[in-house]
C-alpha cells in the first residue's frame, strides 16, 4: 500500500486531530497531534486501523519535550509504511496522558521515558522504575540534555 | 603430559557471574563446555552455587544494579577464591566506560588483588578463555615438578 | 620407585552452567499457589548500560561498534537497523548491490546461529542434553564461517552507514556451501525429532499458548508472534538489504504454543540456509560502500528482523558528526512482558520452557525465582525449575512406555 493511501486512511479516521501529515520518504510518514488528543489518536491508529505499536521515543529539545509514537501498518500488502505521531510537551512540566488504555503495549516504554526523561504519564497503571538501580536519585534523568547525573550520583559503590 | 596431569589433581569448581554484559562472553564461556572445546578435560566443573566455588568467572561492565551482587557473591565464596575476569567489559568496562549506569570496574568492585587472571578480548576466543582458566587453576596447586626432576636435583647435589 | 599415577577425579558433566546471580529473586519472579503459577513479575535493568546516551558522544560511524554490543547473540541486527536509520535520515543513499547481499548474508547467518543456540537451550531445559550439545556443536561451523568471512566468530563489525566494512572472499564460498549442507542435514534430523517424538509433543503441545489477540495487545514480535498466526516479518513488509530479490518465505504457525515456537525456529533455519545459498550464488560484483560523507539534519528510522523479532532504531541529526538522539528498541523489550499471558495459569514444571520460548537473551532465562503467592516466601530458584522441567520429561517418557 502506498503512503498516499495510508495518509488518506489516517485523515479519514482522525480528521484534524492529526496534523501536518506528510511522507518523508515512501515508507516513513510523520504527523503531529495535540497532547490532549493523543489517547484518541493512538487508540484509533492501533485498534481501528489495526496498526502495530512499535515503540515510543522521548527527547528533550531546547524549548520543549517531544514524544514520538511509532506505528507499523502491517495489515496490508507490503511494502508497509511506518507512521510516527509527534507531540510537543511543556519544557518545565512535561506531562501527557498514558496511552495504555488503548495501547497496552506502551506500558513499559512509558515507564522508561518517565525514569530516563522525567516525563509524567497520567493514569499509567504501573508507574514503577524499570531500568535504573534502586538507589539512583529519582530526580536525575540521564537522557535529558547534557550530563544531568554529574555531581548528583556517586559513581562508586 | 606429566606436568599438566599432576597440576590438575583437584577438579576445580567454577561459578559463572555476569554483571551487565552483552552475553557474548557468556555464550563463548558456555561454548567451552561443548564438544569442540570441552573445558572439562582440564578438570574445571561449572557449578550452581557460589558457596563451594574455587573460582569465579566474571563477565560484564559492572552496571550499578549488578555490581553490588558481584561483590556479595565474592564475599559468599569460600576463600581462597580465584577470580577470572573475562572480556573487555570485565577488564576496564570496554565501550561502556563512563556510561551513567556504570560504577567502577570489576577489579575496584572487588578487594585489591582479588582478580587473578584478566582475559582480554571482545569477546575473547574460547581458546583464550581456556588458557586464562588454566593459568588461574595452576595457582590452585603447589607448583608441580616435572617427573624425575626430584631425582635430577638429587643427582646434581 | 612406586607408580606416581595421580588420582584424577572424575568430572561430573554439569547440566548447564546456567546459574549466574541466583541467590535472590531476579528477572522473572513467579508467584505460585501449589504447583500453578498465578502471577509473574518481570524485573529488568541488570544489563542497562546507557547505550542511547553514549551514542550522543560518538560519531555516526563509532555508534555501529557501540550498538553491536547491545546483545552478543544478535550482534548484527542492531548495527544493521542503525545504519539503515542513518541512511533513512540522509535520504537517497544508494547502498551498492554487493553490500546489500553481504548484509543479507551476515543477517541470515546470524539467524541460523541464534536459532541453533536456542534449540540447544530448549533441549537443556527439557532434559534432552544431547540436543543441547548437538545444537551448540553445529553452531561451530556457522561461527567458523563467520570468522573466515568477517574476521570474528562474534561481533563481526560488518555494518557501516552506506555499505559494509569489508568484502567477502568468494574463494571461500564452495567450502561454505559444503558446511551449510552439513548443517541442513542436521536440521533435518532435529526437525524429524521434533515432529516425531511423542515425548516432545506431550511436553510442548498446548503449553504456554499465546493467542493472536494477545500477540496484538502486547505488540509481540518475531517468532513469538508468528507462532500465533501473525505473518509479520520486517524482511517481507519493509524489505531491506537484498530480501526482495531472493526467494524465501515467512514462516507462520497457528497454535501459539511452545511446540509451534520450536518448530517455527527450525523451519526458519532452513529458510536462512536457502537465503545464504542464494546470496553466494548471486553475489553481484562491485563496490561495497556508498562512502557517505555526512548526515544532514533530520530524522531517520531503520528496522530489521532480528532472530527475536523487529529491532528498531530511530536517529535524530542536527547535521553534526554525532546523533543528537538515538532510540534503540530491541525485540525482547516487547516480547518479555508477554510472559504474563503465557506462563500464568501453567505449571511450574513448564515455566522454564515457556519463558525460554520467548527467546530472551539467554542470561535472562535462568534468572528465575519462585515465590509463594500468599506468604511471598521464596521457594525455589531457577535451577530448581530447570530440574523440575527435566524430571517432567522423564516422567512423560515413562508414561509413554519409552
Amino acid at each position: 500500500m502506498s503512503s498516499e493511501q495510508v495518509i488518506d486512511r489516517l485523515k479519514n479516521a482522525l480528521g484534524d486531530k492529526l496534523k501536518g501529515t506528510f511522507a518523508q520518504t515512501a515508507l516513513r510518514i510523520y504527523a503531529e497531534a495535540d497532547p490532549a488528543d493523543i489517547v484518541e489518536v493512538t487508540r484509533v491508529i492501533h485498534n481501528d486501523l489495526g496498526a502495530r505499536f512499535v515503540i515510543a521515543s522521548g527527547m528533550e529539545m531546547e524549548t520543549d519535550f517531544e514524544v514520538l509514537y511509532h506505528f507499523a501498518f502491517e495489515n496490508m500488502p507490503p511494502p508497509c509504511p511506518l507512521v510516527t505521531v509527534r507531540v510537543h510537551l511543556d519544557h518545565e512540566k512535561p506531562l501527557v496522558d498514558s496511552i495504555t488504555s488503548g495501547v497496552p503495549a506502551a506500558a513499559w516504554i512509558e515507564r522508561e521515558m518517565h525514569e530516563l526523561l522525567g516525563i509524567e504519564f497520567k493514569n499509567h497503571p504501573n508507574m514503577k522504575p524499570l531500568l535504573l538501580a534502586e538507589d539512583w536519585p529519582k530526580d536525575v534523568h540521564p537522557l535529558r540534555r547534557g550530563r544531568p547525573w554529574e555531581g548528583k550520583v556517586d559513581r562508586k559503590i | 603430559m606429566g606436568v599438566t596431569v599432576k597440576a590438575l589433581m583437584k577438579s576445580p569448581w567454577v561459578f559463572h557471574v555476569s554483571a551487565g554484559s552483552c552475553n557474548n562472553c557468556d555464550i563463548e564461556i558456555l561454548d567451552c563446555l561443548c564438544p569442540r572445546f570441552d573445558i572439562e578435560r582440564f578438570g574445571a566443573v561449572l557449578i550452581g552455587s557460589v558457596r563451594h566455588a574455587d573460582a569465579l568467572i566474571i563477565t560484564g561492565a559492572m552496571n550499578r544494579k549488578s555490581a553490588l551482587r558481584v561483590r556479595q557473591l565474592y564475599d559468599q565464596a569460600a576463600k581462597p577464591c580465584l577470580v577470572i575476569a573475562i572480556g573487555a567489559c570485565a577488564l576496564g568496562q570496554g565501550v561502556f566506560r563512563d556510561s551513567y549506569p556504570m560504577v567502577q570496574p570489576l577489579d575496584e568492585v572487588l578487594p585489591p588483588g582479588a582478580v587473578t587472571v584478566y582475559v582480554p578480548g571482545c569477546p575473547p576466543k574460547p581458546e583464550a578463555m581456556i588458557a586464562g582458566v588454566v593459568k588461574a587453576l595452576a595457582q590452585l596447586q603447589p607448583a608441580a615438578k616435572p617427573e624425575g626432576a626430584e631425582k635430577e636435583a638429587a643427582d646434581v647435589q | 620407585m612406586s607408580s606416581t599415577k595421580p588420582e584424577v577425579t572424575k568430572s561430573i558433566v554439569p547440566i548447564g552452567p546456567f546459574h549466574p546471580l541466583q541467590e535472590e529473586p531476579e528477572l522473572f519472579r513467579l508467584h505460585v499457589d501449589g504447583e500453578t503459577v498465578v502471577d509473574v513479575d518481570v524485573d529488568i535493568g541488570w544489563n542497562h548500560r546507557g547505550i542511547e546516551k553514549l551514542a550522543e558522544d560518538r560519531t555516526w560511524d563509532q555508534v555501529t561498534f557501540l550498538v553491536e554490543r547491545i546483545c552478543g547473540i544478535c550482534s548484527n541486527s542492531h548495527p544493521l537497523a542503525y545504519v539503515q536509520a542513518v541512511e533513512d535520515c540522509a535520504g537517497g543513499v544508494e547502498v551498492p548491490e554487493r553490500a546489500l547481499y553481504i548484509r543479507t548474508f551476515v543477517a541470515e547467518l546470524e539467524r541460523l546461529h541464534s536459532h541453533l543456540l536456542w534449540v540447544g537451550l530448549a533441549g537443556h531445559f527439557l532434559g534432552y542434553n544431547t540436543v543441547f550439545m548437538w545444537g551448540w556443536k553445529y553452531r561451530e561451523p556457522v561461527l567458523d564461517i563467520f570468522e573466515e568471512l568477517t574476521g570474528n566468530r562474534n561481533h563481526y563489525a560488518m555494518m557501516k552507514p552506506g555499505g559494509v566494512r569489508r568484502d567477502f572472499d568468494e574463494s571461500l564460498f564452495p567450502s561454505v556451501h559444503k558446511r551449510l549442507d552439513e548443517v541442513w542435514k542436521q536440521l533435518e534430523l532435529i526437525a524429524g525429532a521434533v515432529t516425531d517424538d511423542p515425548v516432545l509433543h506431550a511436553r510442548l503441545k498446548g503449553i504456554g499458548v499465546f493467542s493472536k489477540e494477545d500477540a496484538v495487545r502486547y505488540g509481540a514480535l518475531g517468532p513469538t508472534s508468528r507462532a500465533s498466526g501473525i505473518p509479520a516479518d520486517i524482511r517481507h513488509e519493509d524489505p531491506y538489504a537484498a530480501y526482495d530479490r531472493l526467494d524465501w518465505k515467512v514462516i507462520t504457525t497457528q497454535n501459539g504454543d511452545v511446540y509451534d515456537k520450536a518448530i517455527l525456529r527450525v523451519l526458519e533455519s532452513f529458510e536462512s540456509i536457502k537465503i545464504l545459498r542464494q546470496c553466494m550464488d548471486n553475489m553481484p560484483k562491485g563496490e561495497i560502500d556508498a562512502k557517505m560523507k555526512e548526515v544532514p539534519p533530520g530524522e531517520g528510522i531503520g528496522h530489521a528482523e532480528a532472530p527475536r523479532g523487529e529491532t528498531f532504531h530511530y536517529v535524530r541529526s542536527d547535521g553534526t558528526n554525532s546523533p543528537i538522539r538515538h532510540k534503540v528498541r530491541a525485540p525482547t523489550f516487547m516480547n518479555l512482558p508477554t510472559c504474563k499471558a503465557t506462563v500464568v495459569g501453567e505449571s511450574i514444571t513448564d515455566a522454564t520452557i515457556i519463558l525460554a520460548a520467548i527467546d530472551p537473551c539467554y542470561c535472562c532465562t535462568e534468572r528465575l525465582a519462585v515465590v509463594d503467592a500468599d506468604s511471598k516466601k521464596a521457594l525455589m530458584t531457577g535451577k530448581d525449575l530447570v530440574r523440575l522441567s527435566q524430571e517432567k520429561t522423564s516422567r512423560v517418557r515413562k508414561e509413554l512406555g519409552l
